[in-house]
């Protein structure tokens, strides 16, 4: 009897996991084979459904304005993630000392990290305002002519690629810095004996140590960076002509101003689809701890 | 040496340039809204006014919103903590039918953004007629598996000698969880909470579309309110104001708890 009890278990223990299972099941996996559902229907708001099995994908991989978030999320992924990983990694580096300046600078680097993202758009577009904002007073004050950053379509895509470099800085910082601590001290001092100078050390010791913590960061910089919204959807509503729409303020706006739900449930799929894979690359790095 | 001075020099500067958006901000708040109209330039003439701040301490919405942003985030927060220190106890130590199984189904969970289950969450919550209220705000923050995921793993790393020595003295597996291993999971409910509450805290998307009642945005939907018109708008230093109002609570309690603060927002993304 006992023995039957230590290898099958007692359903009472399940007890403990099962207020948390509840909610699972009740707010994620039926919200998500829901929108799966949802993805192969015709729905609106009043609930009126009608199957039309993949013509939303369909129709989606022939909708230019759907196409160009695409475009446009790749673009802020490539203009975002490698600055954060490289800038993030150069910060540790410097950063990672026990002196109180170090310490100070960390606390400044993380700090816009804790911000929510429309007291971080309010503060970006006060810089860059043309009448008035920060770069439009300072411009003026050199005798140039403000540029009006957020309405110039070549130009609005960076200005948010900077507002989120501004607010995201800290998360790669700190993973760099916990990986630098992991680093065994005793591969230093031997470098140091064989008198190997700063940037061998660098590149021989510290880079290959880390080298797991760079890719992990990456990973994590581009799922994160691939649901681009608020700072678009509060700083250009995705404008001038569409320029700064990403895929998640498309969903959002088919979802929420036509009211097509089912529509946007694909390209919800779409997005999860390439946020998956993402994912997936990232489980098989963390995963494969210690081997570097 | 002097590449490494360089090196922190340009760290130094980046570091300046970090601020400079905040206090310029702050700057601004502190101007009077006519004086701006004419020009932002006119900060640097050094009239400064506290008007801004009076205007938003008469105004009531704010702190509806900042009571409604404190009771989700907390609420959420006590749920996840909760919620998931009875499944990470549960998974860690019990045994029962089919545990790996649902484990690695909740692990699969991780995988899952917010972009996948929205649409139909909100329709949920439609078809219940509870948009518009706490528990809507709340609920849906705590399916995140991510907190179950880190109290298994500290549950895991406890010695399980501590909980068989008192089952050998008769204590239940309720009260081994709650008066032997629960205290010992302190750092761990630090971290979680303090992510928990940072995230529910700064949740922008779903409380934008399911707290659609101005007397229940959170501060983040209302900020985010009543900057839609913005060039227009006459009060920019009312505006800027409320900007820091939002914002530096969130910084002083940065600074006093950065510590854990990093260390949650790190161990999340680091899984």
């Amino acid at each position: 009897m006992a023995a039957a009890m230590r290898t099958r278990g007692d359903w009472r223990n399940a007890l403990f996991v099962a207020p948390y299972l509840l909610v699972f099941v009740v707010m994620l996996v039926l919200p998500l084979a829901m929108g799966m559902w949802l993805s192969t229907t015709k729905s609106d708001l009043f609930g009126t459904e009608r199957w039309v099995g993949l013509a939303n994908f369909v129709r989606l991989f022939g909708d230019a304005i759907f196409l160009q978030t695409v475009g446009n999320t790749f673009v802020f992924v490539l203009l975002t993630v490698p600055f954060l990983t490289l800038a993030g990694l150069g910060l540790a580096l410097v950063l990672n000392r026990q002196e109180r300046w170090a310490a100070v600078l960390r606390t400044i680097f993380f700090a816009s990290t804790v911000l929510s993202v429309t007291v971080v758009t309010l503060v970006w577009r006060l810089v860059f305002l043309p009448d008035g904002g920060l770069l439009g007073v300072t411009a003026e004050a050199l005798g140039k002519t403000p540029i009006a950053f957020l309405n110039n379509e070549k130009l609005a895509m960076p200005a948010i690629a900077i507002t989120t470099i501004w607010w995201c800085i800290g998360l790669p910082m700190v993973l760099f810095l916990a990986a630098l601590q992991q680093v065994p001290r005793d591969l230093y001092e031997a470098a140091a004996l064989d008198n190997a100078s700063r940037w061998t050390t660098l590149t021989r010791i510290t880079l290959p140590a880390i080298r797991r913590t760079f890719f992990l960061v990456i990973i994590v910089e581009v799922i994160l960076q691939f649901q681009l919204f608020g700072q678009a959807q509060l700083m250009t509503l995705g404008g001038p002509n569409n320029a700064t729409r990403p895929i998640v303020l498309f969903i959002y706006e088919t979802g929420w101003r036509q009211w097509e739900l089912g529509y946007a449930a694909a390209a919800a799929q779409v997005l999860f689809a390439m946020i998956l894979i993402a994912a997936m690359i990232q489980y098989r790095i963390s995963s494969r701890k210690g081997v570097a | 040496m002097t590449r490494s001075r360089l090196a922190i020099a340009l760290v130094g500067l980046a570091a300046m340039l970090m601020l400079v958006p905040l206090l310029w901000v702050l700057a601004l708040s502190l101007k009077a809204n006519s004086e701006l109209m004419a020009d932002t330039a006119s900060v640097f003439n050094g009239r400064f006014t506290l008007d801004n701040y009076r205007n938003l301490f008469g105004n009531g919405a704010v702190f509806r919103w900042i009571s409604n942003s404190l009771i989700v985030s907390f609420g959420m927060t006590a749920g996840v903590l909760i919620l998931a220190s009875l499944a990470g106890y549960g998974f860690a130590r019990l045994e029962f039918r089919g545990r790996e199984m649902l484990f690695v189904i909740v692990l699969l969970g991780l995988a899952v953004p917010e972009q996948a289950v929205i649409i139909a969450r909100h329709q949920m919550f439609s078809w219940l007629g509870m948009h518009n209220s706490y528990p809507a705000l709340i609920l849906p923050g705590l399916s995140a598996p991510f907190g179950v995921f880190l109290m298994t793993q500290y549950f895991r790393a406890i010695p399980k000698d501590i909980d068989e020595a008192a089952l050998l003295d008769g204590a239940s597996r309720f009260t081994i969880f709650w008066r032997l291993l629960l205290p010992l999971t302190i750092p761990a409910q630090a971290t979680l909470g303090i992510f928990t509450f940072l995230h529910a805290w700064n949740d922008y998307w779903w409380p934008l579309i399911s707290a659609t009642n101005k007397e229940m945005f959170t501060l983040t939907v209302g900020i985010a309110s009543t900057q839609m018109n913005f060039a227009q708008t006459e009060g920019l230093g009312f505006l800027m104001a409320q900007a820091v109002f939002a914002g530096a609570p969130m910084l002083i309690v940065y600074l006093f708890f950065q510590k854990y603060i990093v260390q949650a927002v790190a161990g999340a993304a680091g899984r």
